[in-house]
């Protein structure tokens, strides 16, 4: 009755511990959830135009990701400004003459974030903000202007 | 004209009864559930019937699902040549669907049609009855545990089904198909979200109890003999599986 009774506790164990195992990598490697708020931190950056750009979308220096947009908004201070929040990995360094593009993955791809590392001493920390940025290209506008012969 | 008048009212007024029945059924379940759970080991023993022994039905269903997502994924996505794109197409069917509602329907076909047979055979030979003479509360016994157990083993299973399927998935997709592995669980882990993976958990849950709740009340109020109880099984399964697809519809269009 007793090795029975073990028995069967340890078949219910591992069937739990499974699915735990099971439900924590779905959470954590596919989707992301941090449980002790990882290690990162946020800058902001302004832009004219984000259009097309999605939460979650990567941050990439030079190809590589190195962080997400952690959230997009309207300017509190500027209006008519987009602020978009990155969150970048802990580990890469950002001076303040730093360039951010809203750039297109392929022709029709989705939009990521390009950082182009500048020259300057003076790093960006945790809440700065990025002055110099691209907004991202229209194609439409692109069109409109080439049909319409305003090409400069 | 009378006749047919009274005939609707009576089926309205059935119709009516039964549905009260069944949710203050499921109502006094998860009272007595919260109220006197009685020895875990109720529910530990319902477990190893709902979770550990559907394991391996899941496990193999899962696997299949998830070739003949891959297979079929290819096939589609090569045409507009983003076979990259296969794991995502893998992964939210298989966590935001496929997962929850396939696993909670193996679930009912295995362990759903066993409840309700051993409640309705507890009833027809008078052992609920029995229980009930003794002062002895027949839910605390047949039906809480089964209610608990099917409520915690079921989000289990379907992320079981979930990684085994994606894994499926990777096997046809990737070995046989010759999907780049990189981009397979690369964009995979770029599209997937976390809003994904607890919406799959959140459905799994409430097919649990969808399934322990249908499938008890219905063995629990079978109708008379051996063809009481085979009558009460089936529609205890026909019912909990599309009970099952009713509210997964509604669920999705709450959550998404």
């Amino acid at each position: 009755m007793d090795t029975k009774k073990v028995g069967l506790d340890t078949l219910v164990g591992v069937f739990v511990l499974v699915g735990i195992l099971c439900l924590g990598y779905l959470s954590i490697r596919l989707g992301k959830l941090e449980i002790v708020g990882g290690d990162n931190y946020r800058v902001y950056a302004l832009f004219d135009s984000v259009s097309g750009l999605k939460k979650g979308a990567s941050v990439e220096i030079a190809g590589v990701e190195v962080g997400q947009v952690d959230s997009i908004g309207l300017d509190p201070k500027q209006a008519g400004r987009a602020r978009v929040v990155l969150k970048l990995q802990r580990s890469v360094k950002l001076q303040d003459d730093v360039i951010a593009s809203v750039r297109t993955r392929g022709i029709i791809g989705d939009k990521f974030i390009l950082l182009r590392p500048g020259g300057s001493d003076t790093a960006i920390g945790p809440g700065g903000v990025i002055r110099e940025t691209e907004s991202s290209v229209d194609l439409e506008d692109l069109l409109s202007k080439y049909i319409h012969g305003k090409v400069d | 004209m009378i006749t047919l008048t009274r005939k609707i009212g009576a089926l309205t007024l059935a119709g009516l009864t039964e549905m009260g029945r069944m949710f203050n059924f499921i109502l006094y379940a998860f009272y007595i559930a919260i109220k006197s759970p009685g020895h875990p080991r109720h529910v530990l023993k319902q477990m190893i019937f709902i979770g550990v022994r559907s394991s391996f039905v899941i496990v193999l269903t899962a696997a299949f699902t998830g070739m003949v997502l891959g297979l079929q994924g290819y096939y589609t996505l090569t045409k507009f040549g983003s076979e990259g794109m296969l794991g995502v197409a893998v992964a939210l069917s298989l966590i935001r669907e496929l997962g929850p509602v396939l696993s909670a329907l193996m679930v009912t076909g295995r362990a759903g049609s066993a409840i309700s047979a051993e409640i309705g055979i507890m009833r027809i030979s008078e052992q609920i009855d029995a229980l009930e003479t003794m002062a002895l509360e027949p839910f605390k016994y047949l039906v809480a545990p089964k209610l608990v157990a099917s409520l915690l083993a079921l989000p289990l299973l379907c992320a079981i089904f979930d990684v085994v399927g994606i894994w499926g998935g990777y096997l046809v997709g990737v070995k046989l198909l010759g999907v780049n592995p990189g981009a397979y669980f690369g964009e995979m882990q770029k599209s997937v979200e976390w809003k994904d993976v607890y919406s799959g958990v959140i459905k799994s849950v409430c097919f649990g109890g969808i399934v322990s709740w249908i499938c008890c009340y219905k063995g629990y109020y079978t109708g008379h003999g051996a063809e009481g109880v085979s009558r009460a099984t089936t529609t205890a399964v026909v019912m909990s599986s599309v009970m099952i697809l009713i509210w997964d519809y509604f669920i999705t269009s709450v959550l998404l």
